[in-house]
């Protein structure tokens, strides 16, 4: 197992494993805002599609467990390489200007991503972690959500992980070696379309519940 | 200000970054350069500057230099925080002065990267680099004399790829840029360069398994794909070439 330790201790290991974990995300946040779509369809909808979610048993498990490795191993390579790449300039520039290649998005992946771990803290108290007897998933929600404190919160934190996926979609992408002018375009093009509909899909839902309520 | 010959000259304050030696705290130090040729490159604008203070018995700016015509990949400093200057596809002796203006304040800083010392003012140690190429960037068998034409094949593309990697001149302009001091573009290119032609290929797994890991010994940063490198490559080499040593550096890991 030498060999594989070595390259996963390698500069692009530890790129490879945040592009694995972080395309992992992108498929759950796909699967979880499908899943949160169905608000729209009203209480009972949400509510059969929390208790069909939850009838899976074991494989729900499983998959939280796979989240949470996943989770482990995109933070702590993040911090491993965020923390050599300080290391690695130790003195600054006195001006530093970009040349035009750098996005908001590209800027800000270390705090980007900091921000999107306390949300989902925060996240996971609201509405994993709370008691859940004599009441539904949807009261819960829209109890949380008629404060506009709250709502306030989840805007800015979709806007955040929005940010994050805009430039973390395509730049997985390219840490697995797939960028080709044939299809390069199309890639970047699919991340900007991704964090719109991630930020906007999941951001809509708190203000939905603020109006309804 | 207008010569009777038609040609226009500046005047610029230049704030260059001055240390004496390695291990010293450097500083930037404010210089005038007056009624400089705007057809003068950016390394004879110094060696104007360079004249003077070697007039008055002072200490002239270290900076490198060789070929002076973009070839060599000596010269670099960080021109108003950008590598080799404002101009694309451009090295710093390639760099003209017609591109600033009369009373511009020009910042003029070295490389700054762990993996790069600074030797003396502009001078940066850039012998990691070479220290890359010596684990494995190069082909160990004799390759003999010119071969006739088409005794190996190589198709076209290959060809167009592997002379476009090969346009890396070794600068280290793509390690100044970015915001990492990642050495991938750089190593991007040789792996590439060597990987697309059929000489390459017996070494190639060996090649970039010791390149990169030599890459991270040497201290330069992790690439996060700012795209800045391909920004401000003289050569204006692609990152296409760091997808390639990516899949390079899998493909020799896992296969
Ligand atoms: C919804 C959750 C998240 C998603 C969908 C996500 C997605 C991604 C993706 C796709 C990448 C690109 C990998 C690459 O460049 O090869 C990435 C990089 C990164 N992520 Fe996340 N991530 C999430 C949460 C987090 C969290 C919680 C943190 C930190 C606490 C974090 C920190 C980072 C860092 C530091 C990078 C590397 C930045 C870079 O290489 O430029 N991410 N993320
Ligand atoms: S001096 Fe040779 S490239 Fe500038």
């Amino acid at each position: 197992m030498n060999w594989l330790l070595d390259i996963i201790e390698s500069s692009i290991g530890k790129k490879l494993l945040m592009a694995l974990t972080g395309l992992g995300f992108c498929v759950f946040l796909f699967g979880h805002l499908a899943g949160n779509l169905t608000i729209y369809g009203g209480k009972d909808a949400f509510n059969s599609y929390a208790e069909h979610l939850h009838s899976l048993g074991p494989i729900l498990t499983v998959a939280e467990i796979g989240l949470l490795v996943f989770a482990m191993v995109h933070i702590l390579s993040g911090i491993f390489l965020f923390w050599g790449n300080l290391k690695a300039r130790p003195q600054r520039y006195v001006i530093n200007k970009s040349a035009g290649g750098r996005t908001i998005g590209s800027r800000t992946m270390p705090y980007t991503g900091f921000l999107v771990l306390l949300f989902v803290i925060f996240h996971l108290m609201n509405f994993h972690f709370v008691d859940k007897t004599n009441t539904t998933i949807f009261q819960i929600v829209q109890n949380a959500f008629s404060d506009p404190i709250y709502v306030g919160i989840y805007v800015a934190a979709m806007l955040v992980v929005g940010i994050h996926v805009s430039h973390g979609f395509w730049s997985a992408f390219q840490t697995l070696g797939a960028n080709h002018p044939k299809y390069m375009p199309l890639i970047k093009g699919l991340s900007i379309c991704f964090s719109l509909i991630v930020g906007m899909g999941f951001g809509f839902l708190p203000i939905y519940f603020l109006f309804m309520s | 200000m207008t010569q009777s010959n038609g040609k226009k000259n500046i005047n610029l304050t230049l704030k260059v970054w001055r240390q004496v030696g390695p291990n010293v705290k450097g500083r930037l130090e404010t210089y005038q350069a007056n009624n400089i040729s705007t057809d003068m490159s950016f390394l004879e604008m110094l060696d104007v500057v360079n004249e003077e203070l070697i007039i008055n018995h002072r200490d002239p700016i270290a900076f490198d230099h060789d070929c002076r015509e973009g070839i060599c990949g000596m010269c670099g400093a960080v021109v108003n925080g950008r590598a080799h200057g404002p101009e694309k596809g451009t090295t710093l002796c390639q760099l003209h002065m017609r591109h600033f203006s009369d009373r511009d304040t020009v910042v003029i800083e070295p490389w700054r990267s762990r993996a790069f010392k600074i030797i003396k003012d502009l001078v940066v140690d850039r012998s990691a680099l070479d220290v890359i190429i010596q684990a494995g960037g190069y082909i160990s068998v004799s390759a003999g004399g010119t071969p006739d034409a088409n005794v190996i094949p190589v198709p076209q593309e290959a060809a167009e790829k592997a002379m476009d990697a090969a346009a890396c001149i070794g600068c280290g302009a793509c390690v100044a840029a970015c915001p990492n001091a990642s050495a991938m573009l750089f190593v991007g290119a040789k792996v590439s360069h060597l990987a697309l032609l059929p000489q390459g290929v017996p070494e190639a797994a060996r090649r970039v398994l010791k390149m990169v890991q030599k890459m991270d010994e040497c201290g330069f940063g992790n690439c996060t794909n700012e795209t800045e490198c391909e920004a401000v490559c003289p050569k204006e080499i692609s990152i296409t070439n760091i997808a390639r040593l990516n899949r390079e550096y899998i493909k020799a890991g896992f296969l």
